[in-house]
């Protein structure tokens, strides 16, 4: 250990040093069946069971290209604005692990699916939305490991473990790594670039439907590249930060990893090629292996398997499948629902952008449907500590809820308990109006009632009330609503009060 | 009933499927008889490394009974027939004549295996070979060698030493054997029978466990070329399993090896595969059968192929290159041999201290080789030029085949050498398949017959006949066609005159 300080604030690393990222990003893609087998994907079976000889490796198997990670590669390669190639070939990248049933992987190497695109993104500043095109080497398709597990030992890795599991669930699952090309000229918004890069490609393989990206199940996995150097001066040696798992820790990794290396660089010292482990709970990276002599993996082309030669025609018909893409589409609802960059950011950061969508689609007002989710339910969300799409309350339940609203039979406040119902699991909109007795008390007789009983209760109010003091109408209308444990219409209540009196307001 | 009983050993695949038939004998019968010769010879041939009995027994009995039951079967049901250990059956021990396999029992059927039981062939036993079929002599096997039925002190070749072995101690009319450099062809040479490496991509590679993925092919093995392309038809044919398999019709090789007429085909006679290095007795017979080709109408002439002098060192490259990533899978992980796991050693010493044991000198030898030709600063001059060096050998075979339909040299420059002859020398072991080794860079189609015994050791001689990718059936043509005018000539088939074991 050097005495001197292992960080540097950030404020002064980057006043001092200019930083390059690099961003790989491999995600799991959303087929059916495996990589190259027909074997399910889903998440979560029990260890083991989605294996057949081919992506357990067994001596004799052999791997068949699925059509449909192809085609999903070729898509986000269109939607990255890459180029497609006419014809490239997977690769064997050999090196012994056990959680490789192979002890290679099929991957490419060489000549990747998709190359040379570039992808827009955009970061909050405090003068204002700041655009940064980030510019992509190349996506290509590859086949996932299988899963390791350690037991015993304190690191929870291999070395001094006790015994470690294998699940070959996961191996042979498809994967599409996304490589973009050095990311220079951010400076400061350096962690905030990389950030808002990986969102925009998650919103992107969500819009395209080609994978899900649930990100808690391990399913988008990022290895962030960063380096310094000085102002004027070649770029820095880079270290791998690998397996960051979250946007948060996407943003994180890149700030830590800037404040470490400043303050190796500052001391004299010298940043080691080397990759490094992120830990979410300090927020900080140890070093893994040193890659000063670089692993060899021996790649060559994959004899098991024929070139995959994509015809222009096909690529063009994917072309036209793409969907809307998430940039054009944000231009595009922020003009139809006119509002403000900041309420539109707003929505958008706080994950509410395609649950409003949904909403409004549903027939709800869009001032509702923002209201419901930037309000009531980012709260919940807020306090339950998950993400906003995670909420169990459907768009569809908020349009019900806003239609009962509407028609007068629940007011805001029952509606909110209608949705701690909902939550709680205690059914469907209708379920919990009837179960929790929620629906508005609209017999005017009853009403009636509790209004006669409050003017008796409160003799001088009522006295006021006559005389034209229309403002003291509140606390009869308070004692009504309680009467009726909230299931009042107040605004109904203080008309039927006036009319009662005999006063016009 | 029993009117051939006492020699049905004796008997092609084509005689005792009609046999089978025609209800003068029945499945059983048929099996039994030749458990009953691997009882008797196998001890000193050592061809099978696991004998089946019960289920070949089993197998029979079903098809005598579907065949009572009126059912129409294929040309080849109740055939028996020995399987390389090189291609898995499911629940059956596949060792690849490796320790490192050694107890492993694959949970599926190779598509070889599946064909081979849609036909209703009865499969025997696995045969031995070469550990993962690298050599030329079937003395790299674990298992100890296979011997020569023509001579016990001599190689059967390899790697499918034990599958020629069976079909030459009348252990087995028919066998599958695999062929990556020649140890298909070279095997039916040494030991007088017929044996055909098929088109790269003509048969499903599904279930064969890889030595080099992008030459590995699996064919047939037998007495004569007719039950050779029975088998063939047998067993080729696209595999979705497969994606290098062929999707496109099989070539009619059953129908060829009847016409067997060739009169007007050209027939072309390598130049650089023969003279200096061959066995004097070699080319002989070679030369001999080549004027019989003549006198049959065809139409011999000399081809040259000048890039096939580096045949031999792309190969020995590109296999190795390929074998180092195939054969990596055994690590002691999930199957096979495990070593040195005492709780201690981490998981890097165990996967070590596995192969270390469970590989043979060859196994090594190839893996380190290959490990280097494919490593960072060294890919483009070693794996990178053998590349090219194979796109000019396919460009020869090319030009070679505007000139002539089939192209013909001999299996192997000697007869079968002594065992342990050669097994310290590896690049004299190599030099074994110096004929064989461009067809299957290119990945064309080849066949080896016999064509007599060398007059200095007695031993036999085979040609090679080489066709053009999915033209098998050129192959049947000459090949029967050959065969019929030296049987005629000596009255039986070659095989006949191997020693009595």
């Amino acid at each position: 250990m050097t005495t001197t300080a292992e960080t540097m604030p950030y404020a002064e690393a980057i006043a001092a040093f200019e930083p390059v990222l690099g961003l790989e990003t491999h995600v799991e893609l959303g087929t059916a069946s495996k990589m190259f087998c027909s074997c399910p994907t889903a998440f979560g079976a029990d260890p083991n069971t989605q294996v057949c000889p081919v992506c357990l490796g067994l001596p004799g198997s052999m791997p068949v290209v699925n059509r449909m990670g192809v085609e999903s590669t070729i898509r986000m390669g269109l939607a990255l604005n890459c180029s497609i190639a006419e014809w490239c070939r997977f690769a064997r990248k050999n090196y012994f692990y056990p959680d490789m049933p192979k002890d290679y992987q099929i991957s490419q190497y060489d000549e990747p699916l998709c190359f040379d695109g570039w992808l827009d993104v955009t970061v909050e500043t405090d003068d204002g939305p700041r655009a940064f095109r980030v510019e992509i080497e190349r996506v290509h398709m590859e086949e996932d490991t299988g899963k390791l597990t350690h037991a015993g030992g304190a690191t929870g890795r291999i070395h001094g473990a006790d015994y470690s599991l294998v699940d070959y669930n996961r191996a042979g699952i498809p994967l599409i790594e996304i490589v973009t090309k050095p990311i220079v000229g951010t400076g400061e918004l350096a962690p905030l670039v990389a950030r808002a890069y990986v969102t925009e490609l998650r919103d992107l393989m969500r819009s395209l439907g080609v994978s899900d990206v649930r990100m808690e199940e391990g399913s988008l996995r990022c290895d962030v590249n960063v380096s310094l150097n000085r102002a004027g001066d070649d770029w820095g040696t880079r270290s791998e930060t690998k397996n960051v798992n979250s946007l948060r820790s996407v943003e994180r990794a890149v700030r830590s990893e800037i404040e470490r290396q400043a303050a190796v660089l500052s001391s004299g010292g010298r940043v080691i090629q080397e990759t490094r482990h992120f830990h979410e709970d300090t927020g900080r990276s140890t070093p893994g292996r040193s890659k000063e002599q670089a692993e060899d993996y021996r790649y060559f082309p994959e004899p098991d398997l024929v070139p995959v030669a994509p015809s222009r025609e096909w690529v063009e018909e994917l072309r036209g499948t793409l969907p809307e893409l998430p940039s054009a589409k944000r231009a595009r609802l922020r003009a139809e629902w006119g509002i403000s960059d900041h309420d539109f950011q707003t929505l958008v950061n706080g994950g509410a952008l395609e649950l409003v969508e949904a909403t409004i689609a549903e027939g709800v007002d869009p001032a509702a449907a923002r209201k419901w989710w930037t309000g009531e339910l980012a709260r919940i969300a807020n306090d339950r500590e998950i993400e906003l799409a995670d909420v169990p309350v459907s768009p569809g339940q908020i349009k019900h809820i806003q239609r009962l609203i509407e028609d007068g039979s629940l007011t805001d406040k029952l509606a909110r308990q209608v949705i701690e119902g909902i939550i709680a699991g205690e059914g469907d909109v209708d379920d919990v109006v009837a179960g929790r007795g929620l629906a508005v008390v609209s017999d005017d007789s009853a009403l009636l009632a509790a209004i006669d009983q409050a003017l008796v209760d409160q003799p001088d109010v009522a006295e006021k009330i006559r005389g034209g003091k229309v403002q003291a109408a509140g606390a009869i209308v308070g004692a009504v609503m309680k009467a009726t444990r909230g299931q009042a219409d107040a605004a109904k209540v203080r008309a039927l009060l006036f009319e009662r009196l005999g006063v016009s307001e | 009933m029993t009117t051939m009983e006492g020699d049905l050993t004796r008997q092609s695949a084509t005689v005792l499927a009609d046999a089978m038939a025609q209800g003068e004998v029945s499945a059983e019968e048929v099996t039994r008889a030749h458990l009953d010769r691997i009882s008797e010879v196998d001890g000193d041939v050592h061809a099978f490394l696991h004998v089946l009995s019960d289920e070949a027994v089993e197998v029979a009995r079903g098809v005598d009974r579907r065949r009572a039951a009126g059912e129409r079967l294929g040309p080849l049901a109740g055939v028996p027939l020995a399987l390389k250990d090189v291609l898995t059956m499911s629940g059956v021990p596949t060792t690849c004549g490796s320790r490192v396999l050694e107890g492993w029992r694959p949970p599926y059927d190779s598509t070889v295996v599946e064909r081979l039981r849609a036909a209703d062939v009865v499969i025997l036993g696995k045969t031995n070979m070469d550990e993962f079929a690298m050599g030329s002599s079937t003395e790299h096997s674990a298992y100890g060698p296979t011997r020569n039925p023509w001579d016990l002190e001599r190689i059967p070749g390899g790697s499918g030493g034990g599958s020629s072995a069976a079909i030459a101690a009348f252990e087995a009319p028919l066998a599958i054997g695999t062929d990556t450099g020649g140890s298909i062809r070279q095997p039916a040479a040494v030991t007088g029978t017929v044996g055909v490496k098929p088109t790269y991509g003509g048969v499903s590679r599904y279930g064969l466990v890889a030595l080099a993925s992008s030459l590995d092919q699996a064919g047939p093995c037998a007495r004569t070329v007719m039950d050779a392309a029975l088998l063939h038809a047998a067993i080729a044919g696209h595999d979705p399993r497969d994606s290098t398999s062929i999707d496109a019709p099989v070539p009619d090789v059953v129908a060829a090896a009847r016409k067997a007429d060739i009169r007007g085909v050209r027939i072309g006679l390598i130049k650089e595969l023969g003279g200096e290095g061959y066995q004097a007795g070699v080319s002989q017979r070679f030369d001999e059968a080549v004027e019989v080709l003549t006198d049959l109408g065809a139409e011999v002439v000399e081809v040259s192929c000048p890039n096939f002098e580096y045949a031999l060192a792309a190969y020995y490259l590109i296999l190795p290159s390929e074998a180092s990533s195939n054969l990596a899978r055994f690590d002691g992980m999930r199957y096979g041999l495990r070593v040195g796991d005492d709780g201690d050693r981490s998981v890097e010493q165990v996967m070590a201290l596995t192969r270390e044991a469970g590989f043979g000198a060859e196994v090594k030898r190839r893996i380190m080789i290959g490990t280097y030709a494919l490593s960072s600063g060294y890919y483009d001059a070693y794996y990178g030029q053998a590349q090219k060096v194979r796109t000019l050998i396919t460009r020869d075979f090319a030009a070679a085949f505007e000139q002539a339909d089939v192209l013909i040299s001999p299996t192997a420059p000697t007869t079968a050498f002594k065992i342990g002859e050669k097994v310290d020398d590896p690049l004299a072991m190599y030099l074994n398949d110096v004929a064989t080794i461009p067809v299957n860079l290119a990945g064309n189609a080849a066949m080896s017959l016999p064509v007599g015994l060398a007059p200095e050791d007695g031993l036999p001689v085979g040609m090679q006949v080489i066709a053009p990718a999915m033209a098998d059936d050129r192959l049947y043509l000459v090949g029967a066609a050959l065969e019929r005018a030296l049987v005629d000539r000596w009255g039986h088939l070659l095989i006949e005159e191997a020693p009595d074991l």
